[in-house]
């Protein structure tokens, strides 16, 4: 790895970690939150024809988990380069 | 032209293009041997890891898993989705920059130990092992159903296919098959589901359909109440707990994301950027069929009960006497498959008409209703071990689909080359990361270290080939938990190798002890749970009451608990050993930061 007068490891690890655990909580909201822990109160609003809770479990989480990869992808890029350690 | 020829004319095809793929992709080298080169396109890779994730359970058992569960069927939607997004997050981009071969070999260099890494290897061959079993039992069973040959036939065919690509190819010729497979059973996946959710919802895409409205009602409401007319829990609900749906949820997505197959997946991009968009294009691909199969699971649902009670779809009294269709004008697909055992009607009544209905209910208002209409126990099942079971196939609810919504023969072809596609690129990435433990680690890496290049990718051949063996065996003659195995696959990974992997990369100071100590202990603590617990079918001993579960975890969702035992004393061991060696701490920085990824793969 090049390291160059700009570079700070510290800095880079934290707002990695910052990022990491943002894209966390929400994979977790999504999922074990609505689509789990609070799915019965949520059930009495509908989407469509689906209860809200139901749909979180089934279908609207897995949007939400593809869509949170390539954002979290995209941020990483940017910290990588912000910090100076992008790939060639 | 009759079904049975269609069949293998699109069967036969498909295996053309597997064979001519394979014959294009030879691996010359190690390295292409065990990732590929090195060089696969994100959006490739992501294409080739969703086949190679999508088993022949994915395939053809898990919609009717949760047709009959309902909404106890979203532990695997979520929990077999969610596991990408802690692989692309937690996992596979620092595996990435490590840029080594095998994931065994990440825990025997991190942990600076050759028993952490032999360690490793046991837990990679037992998880995939089982897999395998299950996968080539899969394609077995789709040829006997499909193009009536036996079992062993079928197995036959299957093995020598899987031996031609993986062992010629390996990881090169692996990739690129999958990718072919992928197209093949997506197509095959989807186009049922359009047309029934055409016919029952009026919209081509299956995702709205379920959602969408039957006449005024909603179709989930609708479905909803048919189903709890004839006694079974609402759809919409489920009869799970929460803290067990909770963990069990929780323990597939460490599992998957512990999984050695799919890591060694992302140790084929060029790049760290692309190992994390790569995981998002896997779970793209994967998601086309997972949003799709709640669809045709609750769809084929309301298909079988409107089949079988014509009061069903015309809102009437499901306890009329002429409701339930007369055994003699039931359906050709229904007789179809009453050959395969995956459905069976047997007449307790002697009334000449199919009662459906859950005679276990714990309702008495309907358990009076259902005996005042002179019912006398539930008459759909399936045949299991040559007895009839009250319980349909799950497996019925995607192969006889396409009968059931009346679509034409080369459809049912196409279901019979996508279950048979699903089964072979999974069992192929599988014999792949054995075969790699096997002549890269075990070999090269601890007991025969000066071996050549040339020797090495001779080993990994043989290794693959006698693994194609040992896995055919096992489909011919599977140990009678092959099925209850495959879950433990999920918690043994996430107990053992998730959890070791994720502290290699977050904690620089995590040493040999705590990884040794913290890896077997999850491992043996999930291991003694599952086998406790599941005594009657593993050893046939007595069954325990599911009342003793620790918090009311089952043994599928026990892997949790195993994972934070395995924190906890890999934490405490830590505390009491030698700290972890300087040089190892460099290393846990190094593979932190993106730059230089590329250079570290040609090692």
């Amino acid at each position: 790895m090049s390291k160059n007068s700009t570079f700070d490891p510290k800095a880079y690890w934290s707002a990695t970690l910052r990022l990491l655990t943002i894209t966390m909580v929400i994979w977790f909201i999504v999922s074990f939150g609505a689509g789990i822990l609070f799915r019965d109160a949520l059930d009495s609003f509908n989407l469509g024809g689906y209860p809200l809770g139901f749909w979180f479990a089934q279908q609207g989480s897995i949007f939400v988990f593809v869509g949170l990869i390539f954002w979290y992808a995209s941020r990483m890029d940017k910290i990588d380069r912000e910090h100076d350690v992008h790939e060639e | 032209m009759d079904l049975t020829t269609l069949t293998y004319i699109i069967v036969g095809a498909s295996f053309a293009l597997y064979i001519g793929i394979a014959v294009w992709a030879r691996a010359g080298t190690t390295k292409e041997f065990y990732v590929a080169g090195g060089g696969v396109h994100p959006v490739v890779n992501g294409m080739a890891t969703a086949a190679d994730w999508m088993s022949a359970a994915s395939f053809i058992s898990m919609a009717g898993l949760i047709a009959f569960l309902g909404y106890g069927g979203s532990v695997y939607l979520m929990g077999w989705t969610g596991g990408y997004v802690m692989l692309a997050v937690l996992l596979a981009p620092y595996l990435r920059k490590f840029g080594k071969f095998t994931v065994p070999e990440f825990i025997g260099d991190r942990y600076y130990s050759q028993t952490a890494r032999i360690v490793a290897v046991i837990c990679l061959i037992f998880i995939s092992f089982t897999y395998v079993a299950g996968q080539m039992r899969g394609v077995g069973i789709v040829f006997s159903r499909f193009l009536e040959v036996e079992i062993t036939t079928g197995l036959i065919i299957g093995m020598g296919l899987v031996f031609f690509y993986a062992v010629l190819g390996g990881m090169k010729g692996i990739t690129y098959t999958q990718v072919a497979q992928y197209c093949v059973l997506i197509f095959a996946y989807t186009i049922p589901a359009v047309f029934i959710s055409l016919q029952i919802a009026g919209t081509p895409i299956p995702q709205l359909g379920l959602g969408g409205n039957m006449g005024d009602v909603s179709f989930l409401s609708k479905l909803n109440s048919v189903v709890t007319d004839l006694g079974f829990a609402a759809y919409t609900t489920g009869s799970k707990t929460m803290i067990d749906v909770f963990c069990i949820t929780l323990a597939l997505m460490a599992g998957t994301a512990g999984l050695p197959h799919v890591i060694v997946r992302f140790f084929t991009v060029p790049k760290v950027h692309d190992a994390r968009v790569s995981a998002g294009w896997a779970l793209v691909f994967i998601a086309i069929l997972y949003t799709t199969a709640p669809a045709v699971g609750a769809m084929a649902r309301y298909n079988l009960h409107a089949t079988v009670n014509t009061a069903v779809a015309t809102g009437g009294d499901v306890f009329a006497a002429e409701a339930a269709i007369d055994g003699e004008t039931r359906p050709e697909w229904m007789k179809r498959w009453e050959k395969t055992g995956l459905i069976k009607w047997e007449d307790k009544n002697g009334d000449g008409r199919i009662q459906y209905y859950n005679d276990k209910s714990k309702n008495e208002a309907f358990l009076a209703k259902a005996e005042a209409a002179g019912w006398k126990g539930n008459e759909l099942g399936s045949i299991v071990k040559g007895k009839w079971e009250p319980k349909v196939d799950n497996d019925i609810m995607v192969l006889a689909n396409p009968e059931i919504a009346g679509l034409p023969n080369w459809v049912i072809a196409l279901i019979a080359a996508g279950g048979i596609a699903a089964a072979l690129s999974t069992a192929a990435g599988l014999l792949l990361v054995i075969s790699s433990a096997i002549s890269h680690d075990l070999m090269k890496g601890v007991f025969a270290k000066n071996i050549s290049e040339k020797t090495e990718l001779m080993a990994g051949r043989i290794a693959a080939a006698f693994a194609v063996l040992i896995a055919g065996y096992l489909g011919y003659n599977p140990p009678g938990f092959v099925a209850q195995v495959v879950a433990f696959a999920f918690g043994l990974a996430c107990a053992s190798l998730f959890p070791t992997i994720l502290m290699g990369i977050f904690s620089k100071s995590m040493n040999r002890g705590g990884a040794i100590f913290g890896m077997l202990s999850g491992l043996i603590f999930t291991l003694t749970y599952i086998v406790y617990f599941k005594r009657d079918v593993l050893l046939g001993m007595e069954k325990v009451p599911d009342s003793q579960w620790f918090l009311g975890i089952s043994p599928e969702g026990i892997g949790v608990i195993g994972m934070l035992i395995n924190f906890v004393v890999a934490f405490i061991v830590m505390k009491m050993t030698a700290p972890c060696p300087d040089h190892i701490q460099h290393l846990v920085e190094e593979i932190r930061y993106p730059r230089g990824a590329a250079g570290a793969q040609a090692h």
